[in-house]
């Protein structure tokens, strides 16, 4: 359990991330919470160059009420989101998600950013951010962006960041009411099926886990919803259902569909 | 009952374990000390063409590089139980190389080692050896290793078989009875493989030392004895005399530290040659991919029962890997250990298994918690429940139908079994009736009721075991193949102030011997417990010794070292009477001191003591001193039984087993400490749900394990487990001094078809019968869909 040679450079600054990013190129690799990441080197399956550890900088971990939005940096711990007050009040789904993440001792390193940028397609903030329309802010050489949750998951460990860019902080809208549902992976407690749902009036926003290999917006069963589980039938129409020792795809699609009633059901 | 015995004395050794205080092999540095890396084969089974180590011998740091051309490992690591061909043919057995020649025969099989100043620097030249391999097909299914033209693991063989073996009653008779039988229940089943997950993966340092032409290894084993024999006489051929095995604190083993590998010959062979020490500790990956493995047997088994539920036949066929070669005890696992408990706690008439173990491109499979008693238990407890299914009879009152009756062993006969073996004593009816009132079954049956007309699937699973302990007489296990006797060895060295050393060849890898020993050791000599001290786990200190496994430390241990207590106390005696210038016939000895009997003269222990080693005023013709040894070869092994029941309820729209309840009524003969008892059946009751539920090995075609990380081989966690309601009966061992029969393995033996048992029972009213283990969600769903 020894990763391969590596430089290691700490940033102090979003900025001199950025720099460094963009210095090392490919053979450069974000640390925040490392929970994913170190691992994955240990066992000599990834083995960056050069780490940049972005832990150290200042002002990444804030959780901040700007108007109808809570914003959260991009290196808060699972275990500050599950804890916050704010999140309570403000996204309580969010904090609900984060909970349910790992163990104590991941909940306590690990990182939203580092999550969302890693895009783990059984990870469980994915559902969150897409129920919620979250907005992901990032910051690269060219300068900052801010990229719509749905536009942000591309594929597996895929998304839209670009090579130079790092996420700073995401932005939740408000929610009044929502529901994080999740069925655990025996073994790795990650998602088997994770959804989240998040009410609007009459409709619902609906964000898919685990299911597929990109996270999803259950698109079908916004439209069908009558304010009852009956639109759970649709959870994974369209869909290329995943399929593991775990859970093939049958049941994997039934978890999708059931989860998705229990969430809508409340 | 003594001071002592009985109580639940908390452990001497947690101070140090919870302290962090321990002393595992890895956490010892020696002077000059190499770190090594070996470089495993990412393969089930393929041709080596070339092994090119130039590049990483140039490396940074780099000490050595060596392969199977470097002449180590010729005759490789041996096996230690021989099982033949039913039809008289030798048991085939391939040589188990230190190092892959060739030719590699499962993932992980060592091709060559590397060798450097630092870990990081081994693991990165390692990377650096060049392996040409030509992938082959392989088989690690049992079952399909003895298909027509599947691969062979061995080419020497026309198939894969190491051994094609029977026990019990005449198979035709067994046959015809089921033929006649009202009803026979069939069971097609996996007794899935399982990786063993020691919290300590294991670790080897060799240190040879050139002045006195002397090895010392520092092992994480069970057995360590048995590991310096092994190696000296049979592996590198080097006098046993000149090796020292140490293991201090062990981290769990589960039986995977029985075995003699090949990581410790090789390193043992590599400190001579680069004249430093030399340690490996396995990484976790490498402790799924080289430790030895447990179960996987493949079973199609047949009960027979009569109009009124009675057992009139069994018969099992079984395929049980081997793996691509014979560990230390594998073949005895499926056979000795899993054939002769067929009897289980039934009188049933006639017994027949067949076992066919072959080769698989695998990772050997050998003894693991339980070890051929819980894939026995399992087959017997699921046929039984399923025949009451089938039958429409309750599943405990086909159980007392079917008990042998109450017998002690003293007053009335052991139990003479259809398959080799006579139980001691056992009251097996006794567990039932006591866990059924825990339970409170007739409420538990309303309960269920309810449930059902309310939607939820609620049910309860009885398992009621026996298990074969106390490992063993050493002419029977002679006599069925093992190459090794199976005594214990106990010294008792009191020192000159009283103060008491005992040195026993068993080993502890978390049981507790150093508290319980001292327990029964202060009772037998009326002395304070604080005066006894517990040595193992160093063939220079203690004699010689067995190990530590089958659960029999105590009942095997414990004799030998009261055997050594007796010797004591009768020289002792001896020199308390010159002292007390009386006969030895007239004085008793109770509370540390010898008294005349009927008067109030006496002399204490630590008197004798100190006259035995300061001899000045001493009886005529006896020798100084007060040390003695002790072998104790058991005349029988101990049956250790019980019932456990398990509560679930399976969640209809996930198939998701909750366990709600687990009670334990457990007899493993006298308790010595209860609190360590309990705390052996709640580890193995964890385990047994863990094979019930979560665990298992999974390989893929080509024979890559796909479960290699606690990312995807499911282990049991506290909160997938209830609070265990555990309790006892008390049916004392006749044959061993301490009434002990042992604990170690019963939890993990009885709780896997309880859990089971109880899954199928909550569906049996959708039609469900069986569902193969482990019970994830998946399976349990797609059993309520058909």
């Amino acid at each position: 359990m020894i990763p391969a040679k590596f430089e290691y450079k700490k940033a102090t600054s979003v900025s001199e991330a950025i720099a460094l990013l963009d210095e090392y190129g490919m053979d450069a690799k974000v640390l925040a919470g490392g929970q994913s990441l170190l691992p994955a080197m240990k066992l000599r399956l990834n083995r960056p160059g050069v780490l940049i550890d972005i832990g150290g900088i200042n002002g990444m971990n804030e959780i901040t009420e700007e108007g109808e939005n809570l914003v959260i940096g991009a290196n808060c711990t699972h275990a500050e989101i599950a804890g916050s007050e704010l999140v309570a009040e403000h996204v309580a789904i969010l904090a609900q998600a984060a909970a349910t993440i790992g163990d104590l001792q991941v909940r306590n390193l690990g990182t939203i950013g580092g999550s969302l940028a890693h895009a783990d397609p059984s990870a469980d903030y994915p559902a969150v951010v897409l129920a919620c329309d979250a907005v992901i802010s990032v910051q690269g050489k060219k300068g900052s962006r801010t990229i719509a949750a749905t536009d942000f998951f591309l594929g597996i460990f895929n998304t839209a960041l670009e090579e130079d860019e790092l996420i700073t902080a995401i932005s939740f809208p408000k929610v009044d009411k929502g529901t994080y549902q999740k069925f655990y992976q025996s073994a790795s407690r990650f998602a088997v099926a994770g959804v989240a749902v998040v009410w609007s009036g009459d409709h619902v926003k609906v964000g898919i886990t685990g299911v597929a290999d990109t996270p999803y917006r259950a698109n079908a069963v916004e439209e069908a919803y009558d304010g009852t589980g009956k639109a759970a039938s649709k959870a994974v129409d369209g869909v290329e259902v995943m399929s593991d020792h775990f859970a093939d795809a049958e049941y994997r699609a039934h978890l999708a569909r059931h989860m998705v009633r229990k969430a809508l059901e409340g | 009952m003594g001071k002592y015995i009985g109580k639940s004395i908390k452990r001497r050794e947690d101070i140090r374990f919870l302290k962090g205080t321990g002393r595992y092999t890895d956490d010892i540095k020696l002077p000059n000390m190499t770190h090594s890396a070996f470089v495993r084969s990412p393969y089930a089974h393929a041709k080596i063409q070339n092994v090119s180590t130039a590049a990483a011998r140039k490396a940074d740091g780099v000490v050595a590089v060596f392969t199977a051309e470097d002449g180590c490992g010729e005759y490789g690591v041996p096996c230690g139980w021989q099982v033949n061909f039913k039809n008289g043919d030798t048991m085939r057995e391939p040589v188990h190389p230190l190092l892959a020649k060739g030719k590699v025969n499962y993932l992980g099989e060592a091709v060559a080692v590397v060798i450097a100043e630092t870990l990081a620097k081994a693991r990165d030249a390692a990377e650096l050896v060049d392996v040409d391999y030509e992938e082959l097909p392989a088989v690690t299914n049992p079952r399909d290793a003895m298909n027509e033209g599947a691969p062979l693991v061995h080419d020497q063989w026309a198939d894969n078989a190491a051994f094609d073996w029977c026990i019990g009653n005449d198979r035709i008779a067994v046959e015809e009875a089921l033929e006649a039988a009202h009803h026979v229940t069939e069971l097609k089943c996996r007794n899935q493989r399982l990786a063993p997950n020691a919290l300590e993966t294991r670790s080897y340092i060799a240190d040879y030392d050139v002045n006195n032409d002397k090895y010392t290894l520092y092992s994480s084993t069970q057995n360590p004895h048995l590991i310096r024999l092994l190696l000296c006489a049979f592996v590198l051929g080097i006098p046993e005399h000149k090796v020292r095995v140490i293991s201090h604190d062990v981290g769990g083993g589960f039986g995977s530290k029985m075995f003699h590998y090949t990581e410790e010959a090789l390193l043992t062979w590599v400190s001579k040659e680069i004249g430093r020490p030399v340690k490996w500790t396995a990484d976790r990956s490498e402790a799924f991919l080289t430790d030895a493995h447990g179960r996987d047997h493949v079973i199609h088994a047949k009960m027979g029962f009569d109009k009124d539920g009675k057992i009139l036949a069994l018969l099992s066929d079984e395929y049980c890997a081997m793996g691509a070669y014979l560990s230390t005890l594998a073949p005895a696992i499926p056979t000795y250990l899993h054939g002769t408990l067929f009897q289980g706690v039934y009188t049933t008439p006639l017994i027949h298994l067949n076992v066919i173990a072959p080769f698989t491109h695998t990772v050997p499979v050998d003894a693991y918690r339980g070890a051929g008693r819980p894939e026995a238990t399992y087959l017997l407890e699921r046929l039984i429940s399923k025949g009451a299914q089938e039958l429409q009879m309750d599943s405990a009152e086909i159980r007392f139908k079917n008990f042998i009756p109450p017998f002690d062993g003293v007053s009335q006969p052991g139990y003479q079994t259809q398959v080799a073996l006579q139980y001691d004593s056992g009251n097996y009816e006794g567990t039932l009736t006591k866990a059924l009132e825990i339970l409170g079954y007739e409420d538990f049956k309303k309960e269920q009721d309810k449930a059902r007309k309310n939607g939820k699937l609620l049910g309860m699973g009885i398992s009621t075991y026996i298990e074969a302990c106390g490992a063993a007489p050493s002419a029977v296990v002679g006599s069925l193949g093992a190459r090794a006797g199976l005594y214990e060895v106990g010294h008792v060295r009191v020192q000159p102030t009283g103060k008491v050393n005992v040195y026993t060849g068993s080993h502890s890898h978390g049981q507790g011997h150093e508290t319980v020993f001292a327990q029964f050791v202060a009772d037998a000599l009326g002395i304070p417990m604080e005066d006894v001290q517990i040595v193992h786990g160093d063939t220079e200190q203690v004699a010689f010794g067995m190990g530590t496994y089958g659960s029999r430390s105590l009942a095997v241990g414990g004799p030998a070292i009261l055997k050594s207590v007796d010797k004591v106390l009768e020289k002792g005696a001896r020199i308390a009477a010159h002292k007390l210038e009386a006969a030895v016939a007239d004085l008793e000895y109770a509370e540390g001191k010898w008294t005349v009997k009927g008067t109030d003269k006496s002399v204490s222990f630590g008197d004798v003591s100190l006259t035995a080693y300061v001899p000045h005023d001493y009886p005529e013709g006896l020798e100084p001193g007060l040390d003695f040894s002790s072998f104790y070869d058991p005349v029988n092994f101990t049956y250790p039984f019980g019932t456990h029941i398990a509560v679930v309820e399976v969640c209809k729209d996930t198939g998701k087993v909750d366990l709600k309840r687990f009670i334990a009524c457990d007899d493993v003969g006298n308790v010595i400490n209860p609190m360590i008892v309990d705390g052996q059946i709640h580890g193995g009751v964890a385990q047994g749900v863990g094979q019930a539920l979560l665990e298992e090995v999974v390989y893929d075609e080509a024979g890559q394990m796909i479960n290699g990380s606690y990312m995807d081989y499911a282990l049991p966690r506290a909160d997938d487990l209830p609070f265990f309601e555990t309790s006892n009966t008390v049916t004392p061992c006749p044959h061993n001094p301490l009434g002990v029969k042992g604990a170690g393995e019963a939890g993990a033996i009885g709780s896997t078809p309880a859990v089971v048992n109880a899954v199928v029972n909550a569906l049996a009213h959708l039609g469900v019968t069986d569902i193969q283990m482990p019970l994830t969600p998946q399976r349990v769903w797609k059993a309520m869909q058909n």
